[in-house]
C-alpha cells in the first residue's frame, strides 16, 4: 500500500560483495577472536593452570622467585582483563547496531544501511565521531566530578566482568560471593550517574540525576531478593555454582523446577531494566521531559564512556539473567563427569575439553543474546511510566512479590528436600506450559498481522 | 511575567525555576513554559509565546487577496489545508460568490485528508512524548501516503496552497480517487493496529487517564475549540452544528470524550477523540468520493478582486480546533484588516491554570494532548 516505502525496498541492493565480506569478517571475527582469546585465557586464570602451560611451553615459572611468579601473574591477569573489556565494548557497540536495525524493522524504516552491509560499521563509524567532537566542560561545572563521574560509571561496568561467566571453565574469577559481588559493584553505576547530575550544573541534569538515584536504589530490593530465589535453589552464591546446580535442559532451569522462578525473573526481569534505565524506565534521560537528563552536558568520549555503559549494560544483565534462571553455559548431555573425563588426569586438559568449552560458550552467548533481544523489543514497545509509578510499582508490587517469592521458595525448598521428584514435575508442567504460551504467542502475533493486510515476511532486512 | 520575577525574588529554596523550551524536544516548535518546580510537581507553568510570530496577519493587509493565500499555510502548517479554506471563504463571502459544487466537495476531500495527516502527527508526537517511540513511526508512515496522495493533487505536501477565492486550484489527476479509497481501505485497518499497539497499553492509559482534567465548563471558559473542547465532552463541531461547504450532504458522528478511561477531559480523552476523528474523517473522504458532482472547479472571480466595503467571518472546523478569518475590506484590492482565530493560543492560556499540582511528566503530556503547534499560536 504505502507507495515510498515499498518503492524502496523493491530497490535492489547493491552491497558491493567486498563491503559484504568485510562486515562478516568484522562482524563474526570480532567477537570470535576477543570471545576465543576469552576461551583460551580464562582457564589460566589459576596460578597453577598457568605454570602448567608455561611448563609444556618450556618455561618452568616454578624455579623462579614468589615475587617474580606474582608479577607474572598479575601481568596475565592484565591483559585477561583488557581482552575482557574489549570485549565488553566490543558487545556494547554491536548491541548499539542490532538494536538500531531492530527498532528500524519495528517502524518501518530502513534503518542503518550506510557503512558496511547493512551499515554495520556505523557503530565504529559513531565512535570515532565522538571521539573527535569537543570535550566540552561547562564553565560552572564542578569539573572534578564532571570529568570523575564516566569512570566511576565505566568501572562499575567492567567490574562485573570479574565474576561474568563465559562458560564452563571460562570466568575471571569465579567467587564464591559472586552475585553479591555484582550486585555491589553495579552500584557505582549509580553513584556515576549522580555525580554526573550533579557535577553538570544544569537543571535538567540535576533532575536526571536525582531520577536516576531513587530508580536504581529502589529496584536493587526486588532485584537482589528475585536472585535470591535461585541463589536459595542451588545453595551457592557463586555464578559458576548456581549454573552448575542447573541442567542444560529447559525442565531443568532454575527458572522453571520452582514454580515461583518464573515469577522470581520477572521481576529481576523489570528491575534490571530499571537499573539499566531501560524503556519504560528511562525516566533518568528521559528525552521528551528532561532533554538528555544527566547526559545533558556531556559531550565527546565522556559521553560514549557512558554510551558505552549503556548499551554494554545490556549483555550484563542478559548474561546475569540467563545465569541465574535459564542454565546458563549447561551444555545438553554433557554433565560435569563427562568435562571431567575429557579434562583427562594430565596438568593440561585434553582437545576434547576444549571443544566442550565451546560448545558451553556457544550456548552461553546464544541465550545471552536471546534475552538480549527481549530487551531490544520491550525498548521499542513501550511508553514510559512516571516518576511516581515508577516508585509505587517498585515498593507496592514487585518489593511484597519479590519478598512472597523468597519466602514461597523456602517452603518450595523444603518439600524438594523431602520429596525431589516435586522439583521434576514442576519443571515438566512448567515447560509444557511455556510451550503452550509461546503457541498462543505465535498465533496472535500471526493474526494481529494478517488483520492490518500485511504477512509474515522475514525477508526484507 | 513580572509577577512570576517577583516570585522569583522572594521563592522558597525548595522552589526551582526551569526554562521549559524554547528549544526542548517536547514543545512541539519553539514555545517556552517558565515552570516552577517543587522536585518533580509543578507549581505552575507559564507559557511564553510569541517566538514564532511572524506578521501573517499585518502581511494579509499588505499583499492583495489571492496573493494572501500561500501565506495562510504558514498559520498551521501542520493542516494548511484549513487555513486555505478559511480565508478562501472568508473572501467568497465578502465578494459574495458561489462555489460550484465540485469544489466545494474537492475543498471537503482535502480537508479531511489534511485532517487525518495532522491527527496522525498530533496522536504521534503525544505517544512519543509519552516516551514510546515506535507509533510515532507508523502514524507518520500513513501520513507519508497522504502527503503523497496531495503531492499528487497540487503539488505540494505541507504548504498547500491549493484552495482558491472561488474554488480549488486543480481537479483531480487521473486514478486519485483508487489511490485514496485503497489507501482508506489500509487506514481503517490500520487504526485499529494503532490502537492495539499503544492507545490500549496499560502504561499508557495508565499515563494519561485523570491527567490534566479540564472540565467541559472551564473548557467552554476558557475557549477551547476543537478536539480539545469535545475532550472534555462538550458536543460542538463546526461542521455539523454551522455547516458550511459540502459538509451538510454527508453523515458522520462527532466524537465526544465521555472519560474512556478516566473522567471526561482528561488527556487520554483529548487524545482518543483524536483517533476516533480519523475513522470519522475516513468515513467523509469515502461519502465525498462517491457523491462527488461533475462540473467546474472554480467560480468566475474578477481577475482585480476588489470586494465592496464591509466585513465577513468565516468559521471552519481546522484539525486544531474552530479556526476563524475575519477579514474587513475598505473596497481595495487589499484588505484592511484580516485577523485569524486559531485554536492552539487559546489552547495554550489554560495550560497555567491546569498546570498546578502536576508532574513534570504530565506537563507533557498535557502540552502534546492540548495538540498546540507553535506557529499556530503566534502566527
Amino acid at each position: 500500500m504505502n507507495a515510498t516505502i515499498q518503492d524502496l525496498s523493491a530497490r535492489p541492493r547493491k552491497t558491493a560483495r567486498g563491503v559484504v565480506l568485510a562486515t562478516l569478517a568484522v562482524g563474526f571475527g570480532l567477537p570470535t577472536l576477543l570471545l576465543a582469546a576469552v576461551l583460551a585465557l580464562s582457564p589460566l586464570s589459576k596460578p597453577a593452570m598457568l605454570a602448567a602451560v608455561l611448563r609444556a611451553a618450556g618455561v618452568d615459572v616454578t624455579t623462579w622467585s614468589p615475587n617474580a611468579q606474582y608479577v607474572l601473574w598479575a601481568v596475565f591477569m592484565v591483559v585477561l582483563a583488557l581482552i575482557i573489556v574489549s570485549f565488553a565494548a566490543v558487545v556494547s557497540g554491536m548491541t548499539v547496531w542490532w538494536e538500531m536495525r531492530v527498532s528500524a524493522r519495528m517502524q518501518s524504516r530502513i534503518g542503518y544501511n550506510r557503512v558496511g552491509a547493512a551499515g554495520f560499521f556505523q557503530w565504529i563509524a559513531d565512535a570515532v565521531k565522538l571521539l573527535f567532537k569537543e570535550d566540552l566542560i561547562p564553565a560552572e561545572a564542578d569539573k572534578l566530578l564532571f570529568r570523575a563521574s564516566p569512570y566511576f560509571v565505566l568501572t562499575g561496568f567492567a567490574l562485573v566482568f570479574v565474576a561474568l561467566p563465559f562458560g564452563e571453565s571460562l570466568i575471571a574469577a569465579d567467587l564464591n560471593v559472586g552475585i553479591f559481588y555484582i550486585t555491589a559493584v553495579t552500584a557505582l553505576v549509580v553513584v556515576g550517574i549522580l555525580i554526573a547530575g550533579w557535577a553538570s550544573n544544569s537543571k535538567w541534569a540535576l533532575f536526571g540525576g536525582m531520577r536516576s538515584a531513587a530508580q536504581v536504589i529502589s529496584y536493587e530490593i526486588p532485584s537482589g531478593l528475585a536472585a535470591m530465589v535461585p541463589v536459595m535453589m542451588s545453595g551457592t552464591l557463586s555464578m559458576q555454582g548456581i549454573i552448575r546446580s542447573q541442567g542444560a535442559w529447559p525442565w531443568e532451569w532454575h527458572a522453571f523446577t520452582n514454580p515461583f522462578g518464573l515469577v522470581a525473573f520477572g521481576i529481576f526481569f523489570v528491575a534490571q531494566l530499571a537499573e539499566g534505565n531501560r524503556t519504560p524506565f528511562d525516566l533518568p534521560e528521559a528525552e521528551s521531559e528532561l532533554v538528555a537528563g544527566y547526559l545533558s552536558e556531556y559531550s565527546s568520549f565522556r559521553f560514549a564512556l557512558f554510551f558505552l555503559v549503556e548499551f554494554g549494560n545490556l549483555w550484563v544483565m542478559s548474561a546475569i539473567a540467563v545465569t541465574l534462571f535459564f542454565g546458563g553455559w549447561q551444555v545438553p548431555f554433557a554433565g560435569p563427569e563427562i568435562f571431567a573425563a575429557a579434562r583427562g588426569a594430565g596438568e593440561l586438559p585434553g582437545a576434547g575439553w576444549w571443544g566442550l568449552q565451546v560448545l558451553s560458550m556457544i550456548v552461553f552467548v546464544t541465550k545471552t543474546l536471546v534475552v538480549l533481544n527481549l530487551v531490544v523489543w520491550v525498548r521499542w514497545t513501550l511508553p514510559r511510566i512516571r516518576v511516581d509509578q515508577m516508585m509505587s510499582l517498585c515498593w507496592k508490587y514487585l518489593v511484597p512479590f519479590a519478598f512472597v517469592t523468597f519466602v514461597a521458595t523456602l517452603l518450595w525448598e523444603i518439600l524438594v528436600a523431602r520429596a525431589p521428584v516435586a522439583s521434576d514435575v514442576a519443571g515438566g508442567v512448567m515447560v509444557a506450559a511455556m510451550v503452550v504460551a509461546a503457541f498462543f504467542f505465535a498465533r496472535q502475533t500471526r493474526q494481529n498481522i494478517s488483520a492490518v493486510g500485511d504477512r509474515v515476511d522475514f525477508t526484507n532486512w | 511575567m513580572d509577577k512570576l520575577i517577583l516570585r522569583r525574588v522572594d521563592r522558597q529554596n525548595e522552589e526551582m525555576i526551569l526554562n521549559f523550551g524554547p528549544q526542548h524536544p517536547s514543545t512541539h516548535g519553539v514555545i517556552n513554559f517558565l515552570v516552577e518546580t517543587d522536585g518533580e510537581v509543578l507549581k505552575r507553568a507559564t507559557p511564553d509565546v510569541g517566538y514564532l510570530h511572524r506578521s501573517i496577519e499585518k502581511i494579509g493587509e499588505l499583499v492583495g487577496y489571492p496573493g494572501f493565500m500561500p501565506y495562510t499555510d504558514r498559520v498551521d502548517y501542520v493542516a494548511a489545508m484549513f487555513a486555505n479554506e478559511g480565508y478562501a471563504i472568508a473572501v467568497e463571502k465578502l465578494l459574495k460568490l458561489e462555489v460550484p459544487p465540485r469544489a466545494q466537495w474537492l475543498r471537503a476531500i482535502s480537508c479531511e485528508l489534511c485532517r487525518i495527516a495532522s491527527h496522525l502527527v498530533s496522536v504521534g508526537t503525544m505517544v512519543m512524548d509519552i516516551g514510546a517511540f515506535t507509533p510515532m513511526l507508523h502514524g507518520i508512515r500513513e501520513r507519508e501516503t497522504i502527503n503523497d496522495l496531495i503531492e499528487a493533487l497540487c503539488g505540494a505536501r505541507l504548504t498547500y496552497n491549493y484552495h482558491r477565492i472561488g474554488g480549488v486550484a486543480f481537479d483531480l489527476p487521473e486514478g486519485w480517487r483508487d489511490k485514496v479509497l485503497a489507501f482508506l481501505d489500509h487506514f481503517d485497518r490500520f487504526l485499529v493496529e494503532y490502537d492495539r499497539l499503544i492507545s490500549f497499553n496499560e502504561i499508557y492509559i495508565k499515563r494519561l487517564a485523570n491527567v490534566a482534567v479540564i472540565p467541559g465548563p472551564m473548557a467552554v471558559n476558557y475557549g477551547l475549540v476543537g478536539p480539545n473542547l469535545r475532550g472534555s465532552g462538550v458536543d460542538w463541531d463546526v461542521r455539523r452544528d454551522m455547516p458550511y461547504g459540502a459538509y451538510p450532504n454527508f453523515k458522520f458522528n462527532v466524537p465526544v470524550g465521555k472519560g474512556f478511561y478516566g473522567v471526561s477531559g482528561d488527556s487520554f480523552d483529548r487524545y482518543y477523540v483524536r483517533c476516533l476523528e480519523m475513522a470519522e474523517s475516513s468515513k467523509i473522504v469515502r461519502q465525498a468520493l462517491e457523491t462527488l458532482p461533475e462540473g467546474e472547479i472554480t467560480a468566475k472571480v474578477p481577475r482585480n478582486i476588489k470586494p465592496e466595503a464591509g466585513e465577513a467571518l468565516s468559521r471552519v472546523e481546522s484539525a486544531r480546533g474552530e479556526m476563524a478569518y475575519y477579514v474587513v475590506s475598505d473596497g481595495t484590492n487589499k484588505a484592511y484588516r484580516v485577523r485569524v482565530r486559531t485554536g492552539s493560543f487559546t489552547a495554550m492560556c489554560i495550560i497555567e491554570d491546569i498546570s498546578p499540582g502536576l508532574m513534570v511528566a504530565d506537563l507533557v503530556a498535557l502540552i502534546s494532548s492540548l495538540d498546540v503547534v507553535a506557529p499556530e499560536i503566534d502566527r
